[in-house]
């Protein structure tokens, strides 16, 4: 998305560079820094409302990282809780609106965990680690970077999960018509929530089994 | 009172929170390497659900559902405040969450040494707010209804944490693949522990 820009704009340093990518696999917000979890999951069993959501976390984290970036030497430290959460809370309705505006249905698909996006830990996550202490450009930069890497496992486990539980790919059947006949049956469990922490176990033994220094000792 | 203790059996093993709904995870992964802190957790979540969830309840149903204000008179009859709830709802579980964290201090020192910074990320899990959210979406038709979901999602999650708690402190001594050491394999066992939680289904009482 960006990679066209990166040589017109000097803003985009190396370390711009290494702020919007590296969420995407060494420091995931998933799979490394546990963060998000309780939203990324629910709304898996589907790609669309996936996506949906994924935009949304993206949107606002973005948005919430650049304002209280810019607010950040105004907030007495003490209060600072409730004024990221009233940030964080104005641009979830923002959302939310638009969402029932513009894609009713899943909007209702995604019932509340659209307002929990608010309590959406690496929303606050990254407020408290970046945004408090670094300038607005770099803080907008690592919220799109971190939605980002919300979105792609949120897709991936998407994309299994509705593929082998209802054989389709954002709707459309993709499962040829002759497996089923030689007796190939939908995974029914993948469209049950159990599976997703599943889904997402396997993707944390791949990642890590490819970059050994995320590996932990237990 | 049958509907009440339907409510409640449902909300603590049916719909559970984390393993239908998935709500309150991230201090369900980080809090859950002993058992000891994780009882403190459950317990001071279970006193937040039981509380946060009935105050919404009223939020709503007198201040912010459409109508809901006709009690200041007819003409309020039309307004429709319910987008704000998120900001209402968010502000009430903040405000007893720095409740709760003063009692704690105050009678059980060691139990707030212990919970640490997770004591005032109750306010931001989704656990909590999820409770008002599905209150709200559910439409509960009398504060005791609300106030039974609220206790029982609370102690369904108190549960859920402790369980895996109790099977953390156990995994320690296998020989779990290198990979999938601490994250990953908690991720898998909470997948298999809501598959059993889903022999719950469809009862009735």
């Amino acid at each position: 998305m960006s990679t066209a820009k990166t040589e017109r704009e000097p803003m985009f340093s190396a370390k711009i560079k290494k702020l919007l990518l590296g969420p995407l696999n060494k420091d995931n917000p998933i799979t490394v820094q546990v963060l998000g979890i309780c939203s990324a999951l629910a709304v898996t069993v589907k790609l669309e409302p996936a996506f949906v959501m994924a935009l949304s976390v993206i949107a606002v984290t973005a948005i919430s990282n650049l304002s209280i970036s810019l607010l950040r030497n105004t907030i007495p430290p003490r209060i600072r809780i409730i004024v990221q959460l009233t940030v964080i809370a104005a641009l979830v309705i923002l959302v939310d609106q638009i969402l029932k505006a513009y894609v009713y249905d899943v909007s209702k698909q995604l019932s509340v965990f659209v307002g929990l996006i608010i309590t959406n830990c690496i929303i606050m996550g990254r407020l408290e680690a970046f945004a408090m202490a670094n300038k607005p450009w770099p803080s907008f930069v690592d919220g799109v970077g971190n939605g980002l890497g919300y979105g792609i496992i949120l897709i991936i486990v998407a994309f299994f999960r509705e593929l082998l539980g209802s054989g389709t790919v954002w709707g459309y059947h993709v499962m040829p018509k002759a497996f089923y006949e030689l007796g190939y049956v939908n995974n029914g469990l993948m469209i049950l929530p159990p599976m997703a922490l599943i889904v997402v176990g396997i993707i944390i033994w791949v990642q890590r089994a490819k970059n050994p220094d995320l590996q932990e000792e237990n | 009172m049958e509907n009440l203790i339907n409510i409640f059996v449902k909300s603590i093993f049916i719909d559970n929170m984390i393993f239908a709904y998935f709500l309150g995870m991230c201090s369900y992964l980080a809090v859950s390497k002993t058992v000891k802190t994780s009882v403190g957790l459950g317990i001071a979540v279970i006193f937040v659900l039981g509380i946060t969830v009935p105050v919404d309840y009223l939020i709503n149903n007198y201040l912010l559902r459409k109508g809901a204000l006709s009690w200041l008179g007819g003409e309020f009859a039309n307004i429709d405040l319910s987008f704000l709830s998120f900001i209402m709802f968010i502000a009430v579980i903040a405000s007893m969450v720095q409740l709760v964290e003063m009692v704690i201090e105050k009678f059980s020192p060691t139990l707030y040494a212990s919970l640490g910074i997770f004591l005032p990320l109750i306010a931001v899990n989704c656990a909590i707010l999820g409770g008002s959210l599905f209150m709200q979406e559910r439409d509960y038709e009398s504060i005791a209804e609300a106030t039974a979901f609220g206790l029982g999602s609370g102690i369904g999650w108190f549960l859920a944490i402790v369980a895996i708690a109790a099977i953390r402190e156990k995994i320690r001594y296998s020989n779990v693949p290198k990979p999938l050491r601490g994250l990953g394999i908690t991720f898998i066992i909470t997948g298999l522990m809501g598959i059993a939680f889903m022999s719950f289904m469809g009862i009735k009482l």
